[in-house]
């Protein structure tokens, strides 16, 4: 007999003797699979959302220069412009206007940005597509705003932004120069921010030390370093996500080991029965081997599909809130569906390699029962 | 301290195999002390059975080195975002002194214990258990092996600072950047070309000695083991300049990734999975006078240099075929 031969005999058996218990068994792949369930959730929702940070980020201009009074955010000269033109490997620079208002009759906080193309026409606005839902705003309806001289000013509506950019748009609203200007009482003077771009990636960290020298009450934010903090930022929510859950894993180990170890009697006369009539230890231990695999497969691969349709088709319902940060207007997205190697052999090695572990010694202890004293007893 | 869901997934797995290997060595000395197959006691009983519990926590073991081994690499390539100047791997596995000991670390108890799962095969094959001390002699030195392997990878990830935005400035100024892409090593290329092709030529013609007429095993182990390292070296200096059509770039983990064809999976599967076969060749062989294994060892010697050799040849094949089809002219 080949060895497929014999692993397919004794495969075939394992499945049978499973089926046979199929109470005992499956009570045992539903809290795996749920434990493979959660934890595949929180992996995927956090591996996808940063994927997504990356994504939107790589429009984002290189450099971005920011002025700081007394440690704070404050606004800058444009004529600083100038001074950041004249840095050779430069190849732009633009002043950017953005801010945040709170509206009350929402309670919502809104981005109010003046883009860089293409602005809307003064008097009207463009707003995000959470933004129009919540508060109700079409096409060409009108959209009031308190000025900070405490005035009531009203925008057209004139678009609502395509909901697949709502991650990023969600609480967006576009508006001309002069509008921003005069709602915020910003000179045309100053700016919120400067945008750099740079022809070279390399020299970024020159060029950043060069405009620190030239001008020192601001600070520079490379696009790396956002992009590196988001990175490090969703990690870390994803690992603090598996850590809570270690409880979880750790409960189910108990529950394997133990069900594992408690063999029934009537289990322990099956082996004993199969040994009397010339399986040998190896055979046994194959056996429980294929158990094992047939059991992790079916809960893995369960958990993993659940997991799946719940962060990609229903949003991830369940963690949502926790994941993805704290704000009234939640933009409604569907993310890209994203799984990697790393992710599944992450949860390979947080679910089916304790659950192995747990469960070797009893089934050891199981195959070399002897099976002279398991049938007379 | 990254916490990262890989991190934590690896380490988990590492402390868990060591686990397991401390288990199996502690019953290793026991075997060296008190084994005795003419004895009928209760101990030698105990023992006995125990052997079967070893062999299953090897192979599972062996099993999880190896995913981890690829998780590892995979771990260390996603984190090359978050560290300044890292830009895969390569980089990520500079940023402290513990990156490149942890992935040799994982290759080598990878390899030593293969070569131990390949030598209880043989075992398993005789009746009176012929080669029992000298397997739990070499489960001494796979245990040692793994567990420094974790605490080395656990200095790793422990010691790894991520460089973020702090709220005075960017961290830009306070780390010295410095650009660490894949020039890891370039050997001189024209002497590794001969070696490569040599050694691998002497460990075909011995191999298919070996397997035909049962001769010049001992050449054909060597060849193995030889290979096993020059092949490495090869990949990196002029395989990988060709996968990457980049005559600069040498990386030998982005091979790896997606862009080219996971290409690297099956060149270091072949490779290891050749070397733990050589290796266990040329450790067997000592034992083909065994009486109880004098039968059978010499039939299971000849279906491991097969696989070897497929292994071997598969891996030339396909570096060849991705030299041949690149795009890029040296």
């Amino acid at each position: 007999m080949s060895a497929v031969e014999r692993h397919r005999n004794i495969l075939d058996f394992t499945l049978a003797s499973l089926m046979r218990r199929k109470g005992k068994n499956s009570a045992l792949i539903v809290v795996y699979t749920l434990v493979v369930f959660v934890l595949a959730s929180a992996l995927f929702f956090t591996q996808a959302i940063r994927r997504e940070a990356g994504l939107v980020l790589t429009d984002a201009p290189e450099l971005v220069v920011q002025r700081l009074v007394a440690g704070r955010h404050d606004l800058i000269p444009t004529a600083y412009l100038e001074k950041i033109r004249d840095i050779r490997g430069v190849t732009g620079a633009r002043s950017r206007l953005w801010g945040y208002y709170y509206d009350a009759t929402v309670g919502a906080n809104y981005t109010l940005e003046v883009p860089l193309e293409a602005p809307p026409p003064e008097g009207s606005v463009i707003v995000g597509e959470g933004l129009a839902r919540t508060s109700g705003a079409a096409v060409d309806s009108l959209m009031p705003f308190r000025t900070t001289r405490g005035e009531i000013t009203t925008f057209a509506v004139s678009k609502i932004l395509p909901s697949d950019s709502s991650l990023v748009s969600a609480d967006l609203v576009l508006l001309s120069e002069k509008d921003f200007r005069e709602m915020f009482g910003v000179d045309r003077a100053h700016a919120t921010d400067l945008a750099v771009t740079v022809r070279n990636k390399k020299e970024i960290p020159v060029i950043a030390r060069k405009i620190a020298e030239a001008l020192p009450d601001t600070r520079t934010i490379s696009r790396d370093e956002i992009l590196r903090t988001y990175d490090a930022v969703f990690s870390w929510r994803g690992g603090i996500m598996l850590a809570l859950l270690a409880g979880a894993v750790l409960a189910f180990v108990i529950f394997a080991w133990d069900r594992a170890a408690g063999l029934s009697a009537e289990e322990r006369k099956e082996i004993g029965i199969l040994k009397a009539i010339g399986w040998e230890t190896s055979d046994v231990l194959l056996m429980k081997f294929w158990e094992g695999v047939a059991v992790s497969l079916t809960a893995f691969l369960l958990g993993i599909v659940a997991a799946y349709v719940h962060v990609f088709f229903a949003s991830a319902g369940l963690f949502e809130p926790v994941l993805k940060g704290w704000s009234v207007l939640y933009p409604r997205f569907r993310l890209v569906p994203f799984i990697d190697f790393p992710q599944v052999a992450a949860l390979f090695f947080l679910t089916v390699v304790p659950y192995t572990v747990a469960t070797v010694i009893p089934s050891w202890r199981a195959a070399t029962v002897d099976p002279d004293a398991v049938m007379r007893g | 301290m990254i916490l990262h869901p890989s991190i934590i997934a690896l380490l988990t797995g590492s402390i868990l195999t060591s686990g397991m290997l401390l288990y199996a060595a502690v019953f290793a000395v026991q075997i060296l002390r008190h084994w005795d197959l003419s004895s009928g006691s209760e101990l030698q009983l105990q023992l006995e059975r125990k052997t079967y519990l070893i062999s299953t926590l090897m192979t599972y073991a062996l099993g999880f080195q190896l995913i981890a081994l690829f998780l590892f690499i995979y771990t260390a390539n996603s984190l090359c975002s978050q560290l300044i100047g890292a830009m895969c791997a390569v980089g990520s596995l500079k940023a402290n002194q513990w990156g490149y000991p942890a992935v040799v670390l994982q290759a080598v108890s990878f390899l030593v214990a293969g070569v131990w799962l390949v030598v209880n095969g043989a075992d398993n094959r005789g009746y009176d258990y012929p080669l029992v001390r000298k397997k739990y002699l070499l489960l001494l030195i796979v245990a040692p092996l793994v567990m420094a392997q974790t605490i080395v990878e656990a200095l790793y990830f422990l010691s790894l600072k991520v460089n973020i935005i702090t709220s005075c400035c960017g961290t830009l100024f306070g780390a010295n950047v410095t650009d660490q892409s894949g020039n890891l090593l370039s050997l001189p290329r024209v002497p590794l070309q001969i070696a490569f092709w040599g050694i691998f030529a002497v460990t075909f013609a011995a191999g298919l000695a070996f397997c035909l007429r049962g001769r010049l095993g001992w050449l054909y182990a060597a060849g193995s083991a030889l290979f096993l390292p020059v092949a490495i070296a090869s990949l990196i200096s002029f395989v990988s300049p060709y996968v990457y059509e980049l005559p600069t770039h040498h990386c030998p983990f982005c091979l790896l990734q997606p862009e080219y064809r996971y290409i690297g999976y099956l060149f270091y599967l072949t490779i290891f999975t050749g070397g733990v076969a050589g290796l266990g060749t040329g450790v067997l062989l000592p034992f083909r006078r065994i009486p109880s294994l004098a039968e059978l060892l010499p039939s299971y010697l000849r279906r491991l240099a097969v696989l070897g050799l497929a292994c071997y040849t598969v891996f030339t094949v396909s570096a060849v075929v991705e030299i041949a089809f690149s795009h890029l002219r040296i």
